[in-house]
């Protein structure tokens, strides 16, 4: 009752959170319900409270330190990178290993992956995901192609191209972009997306000695906002699982990324005003993404939700739709839902009418679970 | 005999100059005078050993000899020191008060001179003929008509339908052989698609070479590609690609790769004038000079990109023009006349190998033949262009005119070499026809280092359907799993 009353909703802080938020822009408080990282539980040494681009960092220092191929470029990657992503890399590891290109993304990538066909393992910075698209064809034509054309002969599987990606509160068209689909469409490249920073960490060092070329989206809005205790010994986190993050009975609902965020707060919205338990699953990777996971959870619950900010039509949760109605027509109790932004450029002084925030996100799982048959026909 | 007087005078002087030149570091001694190196001096102060040394004509003739017996007796005259040091060059601009002296016609730069070797008929007309053994010579002489043979078999082949794709080289096999006779087999070749004896000289054979144009279970590429996209990793030579100039940035990243593993070898990256309009050119050559990658770039000016001639293409002094614009060093050479190519390749592998920068080539020729067999040149060009420079103008003939001069060849010899090599590829393609084409779970190999899900389910999902189905998608030509 108070919690229906109150206009702001400010939901309990558990003891045990493991996630640290900065208060947001369209969140009343930022809070996280209580889901132990289970990645690294098995971890013993030292955790140090880093947020997400400060585990980026770290991953980066561990994976240059340890093998001598690896190296890191990009623009302005040398001064520490406009969002200090690889702050310290120049002084620790030199000018050949981490160093400045000049401008041109096409180049970047293009230099990368003859330098993963080489036999080394560059991790090339893409300053916006929004810039990514001079390297379209670099990645879509050559890298993702360069084993199959070849018949294994040659591989680029040492590359590993970095971007921040997603809405920022302030971004606009050019600085929010959420540009997944276009590279989850490309058999042969991997799209890896992690959510906190104790992922970030362990899904980079994995990326970068996964055998092939993957795409590895940071969202940017977790960058600061985010911290966790976050072990600072080398660990991977195994590519192509998704996450249950919180468990529960009534509905699926699926996200990644900055996203997943909100979709705790819309899960512990309906938890709160409705008993409705969700089930969140966070993907992690994106291509190829763990079915297997969605599809038991789905036969657990009947219903489904995916949400993402990237527009709706021909986004991913378009291809995660199809597949779960194709495998799990019978177990389903309601349509499954879309909660994305819309099919326009990502606007700047709209954002907080585009996202699909936790308020959207909420009436989405409402709208599931009392989902009335009889009423549609 | 050295005069240590002398030897030791010279660079003792030059030591002493370039102390004075470092002088010129205060910024304000450096707007008055132009010059921070001391070879620049030495033009000012010439200094020729025998103003001191000997006058002894014995010692200066023994010079001369002994210079005479090594591999190369030439000089290019390049001032190598600092030849790798980024320099912006803008910051020795001079500063002028008339606008007229600020403005750059590009019409007063003269064109880059072109480097030839033997003229049209095969007569040496330099003195930098390469000291290359008789057996190496008719080695690359009967590669270049074994190449020049199979295109001309092939487009035929393709005409009746029995391979589904060619494109040939004909008149670019001066530029095929001179460049590969160059290199060694450890440095990296990024191909475009127009360098088929590039590969036939590392070691890939003419049976090789069906078997991809067949598509046959023997290639390497396990037959996903169309003819012409050959590859080998044994061969250091990376899978030829459709989309144009892609190739051009990774070869400045593989170069890249080998500065850091400080390995003694360079890439070369090959490509047409029509490719280097592409936009993957541009970065890859500001990349390669601004970092420093030992890569060789290679530039086939034929004159034609499928319809468009050159004066469609680019307004520049050709494409090595564009070198200098890069902080890159450039050389234009006969594309047809082998030992220039040669002469070109080896010396800018030595400049990319020694001083880890990139080096541009451009080799200037005539594409004879169509664009590929899905193109007909009568089209958009007169037979007679084609046929005038065929005959004045052909790389095999101007070698074969070079070996019948030395006496190594006459027409009774070549004409054998012709037949047999006709004989070999027809043979070579028949075989290859008869192989059986790949496996077809080859179709979901590779994609990835191993199957994700999704692919086996749709492995399983077209098993399903075969069986469905066993004789309507002639599995019988594919190997069996």
């Amino acid at each position: 009752m108070k919690a229906l009353l109150s206009r702001r909703y400010i939901p309990k802080k558990s003891p045990l959170s493991t996630l640290f938020f900065r208060s947001s822009t369209f969140s009343p408080t930022a809070v996280k319900a209580e889901t132990p990282s289970a990645d690294t539980q098995h971890l013993t040494g030292k955790r140090e409270k880093l947020n997400l681009v400060s585990a980026i960092n770290n991953a980066l220092h561990i994976a240059l330190e340890s093998d001598q191929t690896v190296c890191a470029f990009g623009e302005d990657v040398t001064f520490g990178g406009v969002f200090r992503a690889s702050l310290g890399l120049r002084n620790r590891f030199g000018p050949d290993r981490v160093f400045n290109t000049p401008l041109s993304e096409q180049g970047i990538v293009g230099f990368a992956i003859g330098l993963a066909a080489a036999g080394g393992k560059p991790i090339a910075e893409i300053q916006f995901a929004d810039y990514i698209f001079p390297a379209f064809d670099q990645l879509v034509n050559e890298a993702a192609k360069f084993r199959y054309r070849s018949g294994n002969e040659f591989d680029c599987g040492g590359l590993v191209v970095r971007a921040p990606y997603g809405a920022v509160g302030h971004g606009g068209l050019y600085h929010s972009q959420s540009p997944e689909a276009y590279f989850c469409h490309t058999a042969g490249l991997k799209v890896v997306v992690p959510a906190t920073p104790i992922e970030a960490k362990g899904l980079l060092l994995a990326s970068i000695q996964e055998r092939n070329p993957v795409v590895f989206l940071e969202p940017k809005w977790l960058y600061r906002s985010l911290s966790e205790l976050v072990p600072l010994e080398p660990y991977e986190i195994p590519l192509g699982k998704a996450r249950i993050y919180r468990e529960g009975k009534d509905a699926t609902v699926v996200g990644w990324g900055a996203q997943l965020h909100v979709l705790d707060r819309a899960c512990s919205m309906a938890k709160e005003r409705h008993g409705i338990e969700c089930e969140l699953i966070n993907l992690r990777t994106l291509l190829p993404w763990d079915k297997q996971t969605v599809i038991e959870s789905v036969k657990k619950t009947g219903r489904l939700i995916i949400s993402h900010e990237a527009p709706k039509t021909c986004g991913f949760a378009a291809e995660i739709s199809a597949s779960i109605q194709e495998a799990c027509f019978t177990y389903l109790e309601a349509p499954i839902l879309r909660v994305c932004g819309y099919d326009t450029p990502f606007p700047l002084i709209f954002e907080k009418f585009y996202r699909p925030d936790e308020l959207k996100n909420f009436e989405a799982i409402k709208n599931t679970v009392h989902f009335d048959f009889s009423t549609e026909l | 005999v050295r005069g240590s007087k002398t030897f030791f005078f010279k660079h003792v002087y030059k030591e002493i100059v370039k102390k004075m030149f470092r002088l010129l570091e205060n910024p304000f001694l450096r707007s008055k005078i132009v010059t921070p190196n001391a070879s620049w001096a030495l033009r000012f102060f010439p200094l020729r050993l025998s103003h001191f040394g000997s006058s002894n004509k014995r010692t200066k003739n023994a010079r001369k000899i002994s210079n005479k017996q090594s591999k190369r007796d030439w000089s290019t005259n390049l001032n190598e020191e600092n030849v790798s040091c980024p320099v912006n060059l803008e910051e020795k601009s001079k500063v002028v008060h008339r606008l007229s002296e600020s403005i750059k016609d590009p019409r007063s730069i003269d064109p880059i001179p072109t480097y030839r070797v033997i003229d049209f008929k095969g007569n040496v007309i330099s003195d930098e003929l390469p000291q290359m053994d008789k057996s190496m010579l008719l080695k690359v002489f009967e590669s270049m008509i074994t190449i020049h043979t199979m295109d001309n078999i092939m487009i035929d082949v393709q005409r009746q339908g029995r391979v589904s794709f060619y494109m040939s080289s004909l008149g670019e096999e001066a530029i095929h052989f001179g460049s590969a006779t160059a290199f060694e087999l450890s440095d990296i070749v990024y191909p475009q698609y127009r360098e088929s004896g590039v590969i036939f000289w590392r070691g890939f054979s003419i049976e090789q070479m069906m078997n991809q144009m067949t598509s046959n279970h023997l290639d390497y590429g396990k037959g996903r590609q169309m003819p012409m996209h050959y590859g080998s990793k044994a061969m250091n030579f990376v899978t030829v690609s459709s989309p144009l100039s892609t190739q051009i940035p990774q070869a400045v990243g593989s170069a890249y790769h080998l500065k850091l593993q400080s390995k003694p070898n360079c890439c070369i990256v090959y490509f047409g004038e029509g490719a280097s309009s592409e936009g993957d050119f541009h970065p890859a050559m500001n990349f390669a000079a601004t970092l420093g990658a030992p890569v060789l770039f290679f530039c086939r000016n034929n004159g034609w990109a499928i319809s468009t001639p050159s004066s469609e293409q680019y307004r520049g002094d050709g494409i090595a023009g564009r070198a200098a614009g890069y902080g890159m060093h450039a050389i234009r050479v006969d594309g047809n006349d082998f030992f220039a190519v040669h002469n070109a390749t080896k010396e800018a592998r030595r400049l990319c190998v020694t001083h880890k920068i990139p080096v541009f080539i451009e080799a200037m020729t005539y594409r004879v033949g169509h664009h590929s067999t899905s193109d007909d040149y009568t089209t958009y060009r007169s037979k007679d262009e084609v046929d005038r420079f065929r005959s004045v103008n052909d790389p095999i003939k101007r070698l074969g005119g070079y070996l019948r001069n030395q006496g190594w060849m006459d027409d009774d010899t070549e004409e054998f070499i012709w037949k047999s090599k006709r004989k070999e590829v027809v043979d070579c393609l028949n075989r290859a026809e008869e192989t059986l084409k790949p496996a077809i779970s080859e179709l979901f190999s590779d994609v990835y280092d191993e199957l994700t899900p999704n692919l086996v389910e749709q492995k399983d999902e077209l098993k399903k359907h075969m069986s469905l189905y066993p004789h309507e998608y002639l599995i019988e030509n594919h190997v069996k799993e």
